[in-house]
């Protein structure tokens, strides 16, 4: 299965959620992450029962504040 | 009010740009923007905003200038080290340009006064670190419909968005809410490669400007990824979210709140 994340092909063998794929990809707080698949931003809830398809497109978008890190 | 020949000889290199003009010049001069946060990504968009010639340029900030602050809050200088920032920051724009007006709000925002400050500007830069203040610039410019430019920066990364609410994606179409404290990365563990304020503040800077001359394509519906290690830029292409609780379909949040704010897990930082 290919997936495009973050704008780079990956493949994988075996189908996977997105939740699966947030491990997969070593993403280290998925509490600071939102992600986009294909051009929808999904809930938190979804996370663990989406699975992902051939040719889908993901983006992890990561909180950001400021050089202090936060207030 | 018509330009007199100084501003015609100093605003001549941008004057000569055709998507300029001596229109847009005016235009720029008659312009005021809000800039939230007179730190990183405030001081290098505070700095060039001024020397083009934005007519008004406000500083809302609480905080005083600190030896920590030099290494990217290129508006302060060494001598500032324990006075307000406002006020540093003013001093510096009216060496670089007197013909800016700059108004000062020595304050934090919040629920109870964004709206009043905000309400006079045009366009709003969130130069903030933190997210209650984010998502509060992001609440306040949607109720009072005020087109702005988001901003974070961290470590070696970066990214922005342009806004114009109720019409394409909001902070909050993206990221819900404010994360869990808990999970936020402690200050020790954070921290930001100076220049990376520099790219970023002009970044929004930019926009502002195409915004008030109304030229070139807005940074809207798209987020814009820096990482300064790959020297890339990416792209992410954003559709508005019908479950954002502030612009969608059924909206949750009515009315401005304060978000909690998230704090340092000092316990965490090991």
């Amino acid at each position: 299965m290919k997936l495009v994340v973050n704008g780079e092909q990956i493949d994988y063998g075996d189908s996977l959620t997105v939740s699966e794929l947030l491990v997969e990809q070593k993403v280290k707080m998925p509490d600071m992450v939102s992600v986009e698949l294909n051009g929808q931003i999904l809930r938190r809830t979804e996370f663990e029962q989406t699975a992902l398809k051939n040719d889908d497109k993901v983006e992890f978008l990561y909180f950001m504040g400021g050089g202090r890190g936060s207030e | 009010m018509d330009l007199n020949e100084q501003q015609i000889e100093r605003y001549s290199r941008q004057i000569i740009l055709e998507e300029v003009g001596g229109a847009g010049q005016k235009k720029l001069l008659s312009s005021k923007v809000l800039i939230v946060g007179a730190g990183g990504l405030g001081a290098p968009a505070a700095l060039y905003l001024a020397a083009g010639g934005i007519g008004e340029i406000g500083f809302v900030d609480y905080d005083k200038v600190d030896l920590t602050n030099l290494q990217r809050q290129i508006i302060h200088h060494t001598s500032d080290i324990g006075t307000e920032k406002v006020d540093s920051a003013k001093a510096k724009i009216q060496a670089i340009n007197p013909d800016v007006t700059v108004q000062t709000y020595q304050a934090r925002v919040t629920a109870e006064n964004i709206s009043e400050i905000i309400r006079k500007y045009d366009f709003v830069i969130d130069g903030t670190d933190n997210f209650s203040s984010k998502f509060l610039i992001n609440d306040a410019c949607y109720f009072e419909k005020k087109a702005f430019s988001h901003a974070g920066i961290l470590r070696f990364d970066g990214q922005l968005i342009t806004v114009l609410p109720g019409e394409t994606t909001c902070y909050r179409c993206i990221f819900h809410s404010p994360p869990p404290a808990g999970v936020v990365p402690s200050c020790s563990e954070a921290g930001v490669l100076g220049v990376l304020a520099g790219v970023i503040g002009l970044l929004q800077a930019t926009e502002a400007i195409k915004f008030l001359l109304g030229i070139g394509e807005l940074l809207t519906n798209a987020l814009l990824v820096y990482n300064a290690l790959e020297t890339s830029f990416h792209r992410v292409k954003l559709n508005r979210n019908p479950n954002c609780p502030l612009c969608g379909e059924n909206p949750q949040i009515t009315e401005l709140k304060d978000e909690e704010q998230v704090v340092c897990n000092f316990k965490d930082s090991k």
